[in-house]
């Protein structure tokens, strides 16, 4: 039996929300119990954006988390205000594109992502956000890459379903 | 059964309402609750209901009172400053027994307040701030799935009692996401059933004034007033007994017992489990209708049991009700938090094991 406890935050537009979404749909096709629950209020793009997803084998009792067995940070004020609530032994993923600090914490593990040089690299900048899933999902195990794959068929579709080959080849980097 | 979906808490109250055959709905914008509205304006239509964007709250509720009166099944929703707005009509739509499911996504007051999500709608919803002596059953529910399978009923439950139902769901539950499993489309209500089922609506007179029917609240005699009331009320005290609801769990060996609704059940389920873990037994009462309140599930509560803790969105609402429950068996502590911040499970954990120790 295991719960992952995952937080997600960095700046509206980022596609902090979508990852986090794309988790939880991933866990409901693999017959888990999810929630997701994100932050809300008056901001818009370029605001902050946070959200909890939290993934389990028996009933989610509680969609808020004080500790998280993950952390993503897209940003700088996401990896100054979250770093704290990274359970110890734990991990932090950071969007190195454009954050020059580290954690000062000694007792978590630090994963750090150039999204947005693997995603041009890949060819298009707009898949950063499928680049840090893709290392979430690999680091964390939470869910398969199988189910994200299938989740990306369910969400990108219509004029959508182009996109599937961009952002797939973007989540799937961590692969090789 | 139909396959699991993962939705927005709002998106599928809004579908579950559709789907109990609520084919009116009225409302005004008020987050946390907006994608209420939205979700109606783009599906009631197609789906042969009709959505209506009032122009205030006052102007949703009595557009409500006029659908419900011509017999329509109706669901409007709102948000905590918006529901105030609304207490005149649900005044009026108990006394001429209009039913009309409501559902208040609440957040943070008094006033406007805030937008992150409260439970100091308590008295609100349970004692209403209408005028007059009425009663409105009111159901909380602590996940997307009940809240769905709740609204889904509501309309049967209105219709049975001729009264309004009210739900009471908070910004959490209403922006947070979970697989639900959504129930079957009950058919839309025609004008032959409703004629058939409703012989109190107004349809006309039809072949002959034996069907004249009258929606009013307005009673000028004393007597006839008093008698009306004693009739509501007689209605009420059998709600009393059938409409009663909650969840219980660990009672029997309980240090401390929880009192909790809504989303913060959830979490206090969660901080029993932390203080399981250090050694603390700690049982809940999760009281699903908020009216009536589930007084009998404190019988349950073992002797003991050192101290219960009423836990609340609020500055300590339901708290009364906790302690009419508890009626002097043992002593009642409050663990809050309010004005949009919820606590988190650690905390409650925390706060009720430094109430433990001053006990």
């Amino acid at each position: 039996m295991s719960t992952h406890k995952l937080f997600f935050a960095g700046s509206g537009g980022q596609g902090i929300l979508l990852m986090g979404q794309m988790i939880t749909y991933a866990a409901m096709l693999e017959d888990k119990s999810a929630t997701f629950l994100p932050s809300y209020g008056p901001e818009m793009r370029g605001g902050t954006a946070n959200c909890t997803v939290v993934v389990s084998d028996k009933p989610v009792s509680c969609p808020l988390i004080y500790e998280a067995d993950a952390v993503v940070a897209m940003n700088l004020p996401s990896l100054l205000k979250f770093e704290s609530r990274v359970k110890p032994g734990d991990a932090m993923l950071l969007n190195t594109s454009i954050l020059d600090q580290r954690p000062t914490r000694t007792d978590i593990n630090v994963c750090e992502v150039a999204v947005n040089e693997i995603a041009m690299e890949l060819g298009n900048i707009r898949t950063a956000n499928m680049v840090m899933l893709g290392a979430v999902v690999r680091t964390t195990g939470v869910v398969s890459q199988e189910s994200i794959e299938k989740v990306m068929h369910k969400i990108f579709t219509g004029k959508k379903a182009e996109l599937i080959g961009l952002n797939t080849k973007a989540f799937e980097y961590w692969k090789k | 059964m139909s396959e699991k979906v993962l939705m927005k808490g709002n998106e599928a109250f809004a579908e579950a309402a559709i789907r109990g055959g609520c084919r009116f709905y009225f409302g005004y914008p008020i987050t946390p609750q907006s994608e209420i509205p939205e979700y109606m304006s783009r599906e009631l239509p197609k789906r042969g209901g009709t959505f209506l964007q009032a122009e205030s709250e006052l102007g949703a509720i009595n557009a409500a009172y006029g659908a419900g009166a011509a017999g329509g099944n109706v669901f409007i929703s709102s948000s905590s400053p918006g529901i105030a707005l609304m207490q005149e009509g649900v005044s009026f739509l108990c006394s001429a027994e209009v039913p009309v499911v409501m559902l208040n996504v609440s957040r943070g007051g008094p006033g406007i307040g805030g937008i992150q999500p409260g439970q100091a709608d308590y008295y609100q919803v349970t004692r209403g701030g209408g005028n007059g002596d009425y009663r409105v059953p009111v159901f909380a529910p602590s996940s997307i799935q009940e809240g769905v399978d709740l609204i889904y009923e509501a309309p049967v439950l209105a219709d049975e009692w001729r009264n309004p139902i009210m739900l009471l769901a908070d910004g959490m539950l209403g922006q947070m996401m979970e697989p639900v499993v959504l129930p079957e489309q009950r058919p839309f209500a025609e004008s032959a059933d409703i004629r058939a089922k409703k012989p109190w609506a107004l349809k006309g007179y039809g072949d002959s004034d034996k069907n004249k029917a009258v929606v009013k609240s307005l009673r000028m005699q004393p007597d006839d007033l008093e008698a009306h009331v004693e009739k509501l009320f007689a209605k009420y005290r059998e709600a009393e007994k059938a409409l009663v609801r909650w969840e219980s769990e660990g009672l029997e060996d309980a240090d401390v017992v929880f009192v909790a609704f809504g989303t913060v059940a959830r979490l206090t389920k969660e901080a029993i489990e932390i203080l399981a873990s250090q050694g603390v037994k700690a049982g809940l009462i999760r009281p699903i209708s908020l009216w009536p309140f589930p007084y009998q599930a404190f019988d349950e509560i073992s002797p003991k049991t050192k101290v219960v803790i009423s836990t609340e969105l609020s500055m300590g609402q339901m708290i009364e009700d906790v302690k009419v429950g508890v009626n002097g068996r043992y002593p009642v502590e409050l663990i809050h938090r309010t004005g949009g911040i919820v606590p988190t499970s650690l905390e409650v954990a925390e706060k009720a094991r430094e109430i433990l120790a001053k006990i």
